[in-house]
């Protein structure tokens, strides 16, 4: 069990310590100092953080499935607004009547486009133990299916992230129909509640927070330890080459769809995580530019490291936030160049500019 | 007659004042018509004459007189036979007839720019630019406007050009009355013209259906049958309705059967067209997918390189397109055709750049061409945003691609489809002749086949390799340009084409320039087909969850490479 804690890579504990570290000061800083104090976070920079921290644990499922496994989804943001939509269900069912039309049972949308009942897919959502089993059913459901049909045949490479953009494409044009009765291009919001409390207030805020942050720990050990059991071991033996392993005997599909499986029930956390702090879900985050986005941030930070990919969530977003607020021209520039620059000279991330310490191969 | 008469009196005059004045310039052709051209400053002389004139006086009142005075006017105006009569009529329908304050003469005007473009109603003579303040509309009443449709149809029925005359006939279908059926029936000994004779005799026909007399009716259907005229669907639909208590409006059983009988006859030939409008949507939706994907199908299928910035390429010839639209902007028909080759110069010099600047450095590593192509995708978009603005651009369509062509009334194909569905064809034939006839193409073959082998038969293959790219990126260009004919042109269009494009290729099978082909093609129509059945968005959906589950039967597209460079 030492090794789940302390791995023998100083920068992978580097970073832990830092995540631990900035799930309790963040809180703690905003408990302490008075408001006026520089030291104190405000409401607002603390679900901004929360944001960084579900984009990081996000970017973490993806490095599984890229990094570790080497499948390159770029379908991966549709899992995370898959659990983001199963936890904006519960939170508009939690809205109740308070709702502009003040229907008990509908939510807004759906008295506005003069549904009588509450479509079948809805019920249940209204319990907070039905809504979060599905925020990992609804994506692990579709990833066991997307995954099972795909690596069974054998799509691969290029081919494979070519259709999983397809599919994330697809869930987009088909969730900005207002018959899906997910709300259309205006999606979830107007949320009220959380297991009731209101969703507004600090406090939910900051415990939104340590949540999210606690669960990136949790990921991110987890994966760590997935990464050293024989599974993990295997999935990385596909990445580097899939036809030995293969003819060694392992059915490598399996062990493809079960990585596969597990990031995109990961995404969906995050994605649950994330709408609560930012009050909104819509169909954008289905587009495929959003899935490239994460496919970024990974790079940036480094894929195969579980590390690089918190890293570079975080530095991208972070940079992405104070741009787009200075100079909105700059950052497209930015990304664009930083993302040229960084397949072409540094390969493997920021992570790859560090001493190697343990003798991984990449192919 | 008499209106003839003084015609000649009017030419004389006017000769006289030609030997008087000579000043006047009169173009040849409008001699004739400009006889009662006369300067402001003549303007009382002109008075003096109108009285005697009932072209001039007609013309007065027309646009000078009450409300009620136009009505007449216009009646007498046509009666006059000036050869100017159907001009004003036509504009004064299309309320382009103007009083030009200063002289109080009527005028034609349109629009250009912020100023007006007039001539003179009664002759037609340039009298150059003014502003809208200058100028008093004629305003006209509905039933006016009726009166003034008959009319020119009625005007236009004597003109020497066939197609003006079929063009008058058939505005007569809906409105024929027993005036106009007397005219007909006048003109129809004289007529030559098949089309036209036809559409009289469908006119004469609508009229029989009204008649008391059965046999009469039960013939006049027997005609309406074999026509594609929607007038005659409607009227014979009529026939077969009941009334709000159930009862059918006709009380005669066998007519009731006869129309039924009539419609369904109708009604297969309506299936019929539909169903080639259907597939030519089809094609043209395909002949875009084609057009977009081409590019890709050589840097993806010959080169193995994911170029995510191919749509940022076909963005770039859409709006080099509009810049050769500011260009010349008096030559909007020629600017799009100078706007290809210009097109396929510059996005190929952009591809030939982003493959010596960057992708050399990442061939075989396929997934990081993907990321670094999508990084400089953003940075071409901003680009463009910060040069044009990332408001949409409004790109013109030549004169010669706006319109339709009307077949018939439950038929019409727009001319641009129909041109992209040509210069898709084009673009793909000469692509093909490239890679087969030229030096270059016999070296890209080579290249794609075996990379090794061609270096050693000193093929240069990182030239070949950047001309691929480039022609590649080029065809892109040339794609944008008939994109910016159809869609928006603005910062966003090539990601809105990038996943389509990349669906087809899939589809295809990667390496194989007629797998795009029929890929395109095929998801084009299908498209179209289950769009009235499952509106666009569920089709599309319909058709990409389509593609991923062919992908999984089929991993390699439609027709996959076969041979050593399938597994390369």
């Amino acid at each position: 069990m030492k090794s789940l804690f302390i791995s023998n890579d100083k920068t992978a504990n580097i970073v832990l310590l830092s995540l631990i570290a900035l799930t309790v000061l963040v809180p703690l800083c905003n408990a302490i100092f008075p408001s006026a104090s520089a030291l104190h976070f405000s409401a607002y920079t603390v679900s901004l953080l929360g944001k960084y921290l579900t984009f990081a644990l996000l970017g973490l499922s993806l490095d599984l499935v890229w990094g570790y496994c080497g499948i390159l989804a770029l379908g991966h943001g549709a899992f995370f607004a898959l659990g983001g939509y199963s936890m904006g269900m519960y939170l508009m069912r939690q809205i109740g009547e308070r709702g502009v039309y003040g229907d008990p049972v509908l939510p807004d949308f759906m008295v506005f486009l003069d549904w009588k009942e509450l479509p079948w897919y809805w019920y249940g959502f209204d319990q907070f133990w039905f809504a979060l089993p599905m925020v990992f059913l609804a994506p692990g459901v579709l990833a066991f299916v997307f995954g099972w049909l795909a690596f069974r045949s054998r799509v691969t490479g290029v081919y494979l992230s070519i259709i999983t953009q397809a599919l994330t494409y697809a869930l987009m044009l088909a969730f900005f129909r207002n018959e899906m009765g997910f709300g259309g291009n205006n999606g979830l919001t107007d949320f009220k509640d959380i297991l009731g409390f209101n969703i507004q207030s600090e406090a939910v805020r900051v415990a939104l927070f340590m949540i999210s942050g606690l669960t990136l720990i949790g990921a991110f050990l987890l994966a760590r330890w997935i990464s050293c059991t024989k599974l993990g071991r295997v999935v990385t033996a596909v990445r580097d080459h899939e036809a030995r392993v293969r003819f060694l005997g392992y059915r490598v599909e399996m062990f493809k769809l079960w990585i596969f499986v597990f990031a995109a029930m990961l995404a969906g956390l995050a994605g649950a995580l994330y709408v609560p702090q930012v009050g909104i879900i819509n169909p954008s985050e289905f587009s495929p530019l959003n899935s490239l986005e994460i496919v970024v941030w990974v790079a940036i930070g480094g894929r195969g490291t579980l590390y690089g990919a918190i890293i570079g969530a975080m530095l991208v977003n972070y940079g992405k936030t104070v741009l787009t607020g200075l100079l909105p021209e700059i950052w497209l520039f930015t990304l664009g160049a930083t993302f040229v620059l960084v397949t072409v000279f540094m390969p493997n991330g920021l992570a790859g500019l560090l001493p190697k310490e343990s003798g991984e191969t990449r192919t | 007659m008499k209106a003839n008469s003084f015609k000649w009196q009017m030419s004389l005059l006017a000769l006289l004042m030609l030997c008087v004045r000579p000043g006047i310039a009169l173009d040849e052709s409008i001699t004739e018509t400009a006889q009662f051209s006369a300067e402001n400053q003549e303007v009382s002389e002109q008075q003096a004459e109108a009285v005697l004139d009932p072209f001039a006086n007609a013309l007065a009142r027309l646009h000078l007189g009450s409300m009620k005075d136009r009505e007449q006017a216009s009646e007498h105006l046509s009666m006059t036979g000036h050869p100017a009569i159907l001009a004003i009529l036509e504009a004064l329908l299309d309320g382009r007839l103007y009083t030009l304050h200063d002289t109080q003469t009527a005028v034609i005007a349109s629009e250009s720019g912020q100023s007006y473009r007039i001539a003179e109603a009664s002759t037609g003579v340039d009298l150059g630019l003014v502003e809208r303040s200058a100028l008093l509309k004629v305003n006209i009443t509905n039933s006016l406007r009726t009166k003034l449709r008959k009319k020119i149809s009625l005007l236009q029925l004597q003109s020497d050009d066939a197609s003006v005359r079929l063009s008058a006939v058939n505005a007569m279908v809906k409105t024929a009355d027993a005036n106009t059926l007397e005219l007909l029936k006048e003109h129809e000994s004289t007529e030559q013209d098949e089309d036209v004779l036809s559409t009289i005799r469908l006119i004469f026909a609508l009229h029989d259906l009204q008649n008391s007399d059965k046999l009469v009716r039960l013939n006049a259907m027997d005609t309406l049958k074999e026509y594609n005229s929607l007038e005659a669907y409607n009227r014979l639909s009529a026939l077969v309705e009941k009334d709000s208590a159930g009862n059918f409006i006709e009380a005669d059983t066998e007519v009731r059967k006869k129309a039924q009988a009539a419609l369904k006859k109708i009604d297969a030939r309506l299936q019929f067209y539909s169903s080639v409008e259907t597939v030519f949507f089809g094609l043209s939706l395909g002949a875009v997918l084609v057009l977009a994907a081409i590019g890709l199908a050589i840097t993806f299928g010959v080169m193995g390189v994911i170029n995510m910035a191919h749509g940022e390429l076909m963005m770039l010839g859409a709006y080099t397109t509009y810049v050769m639209q500011q260009i010349m902007p008096n030559h909007i028909g020629l600017s799009v055709i100078v706007a290809i080759p210009a097109a396929f110069m510059i996005s190929a010099f952009v591809g030939i750049a982003i493959e010596r600047g960057i992708i050399r450095f990442l061939y075989g590593r396929p997934l990081e061409t993907l990321l670094a192509t999508f990084g400089i995708s953003l940075f071409l978009q901003q680009t463009v945003r910060s040069i044009f603005s990332p408001l949409n651009r409004s790109v013109t369509t030549p004169e010669w691609m706006s319109g339709s062509w009307q077949i018939n009334d439950f038929l019409s194909l727009t001319w641009n489809r129909f041109y992209i569905v040509l210069f898709c064809l084009l673009v793909f034939a000469a692509l093909l002749q490239i890679l087969k006839k030229t030096r270059l193409g016999l070296e890209v073959r080579a290249v794609a086949q075996n990379r090794n082998m061609a270096k050693a038969m000193g093929i240069p293959t990182a030239r070949v390799d950047a001309m691929t790219f480039g022609l590649g990126s080029g065809i892109a260009g040339v794609a944008g340009v008939a994109l910016s004919q159809i869609t928006n042109v603005g910062p966003n269009l090539g990601q809105s084409y990038i996943v389509d494009s990349f669906m087809v290729v899939v589809f295809g099978g990667v390496g194989n320039l007629w797998g795009t082909l029929v890929a395109g093609f095929s998801l084009g129509i299908a498209n179209k087909m289950l769009e009235p059945h499952a509106g666009a968005v569920l089709a599309k959906i319909l058709v990409l969850v389509f593609i991923i589950l062919f992908i999984q039967k089929r991993p390699r597209g439609l027709f996959p490479q076969k041979g050593r460079a399938a597994e390369a």
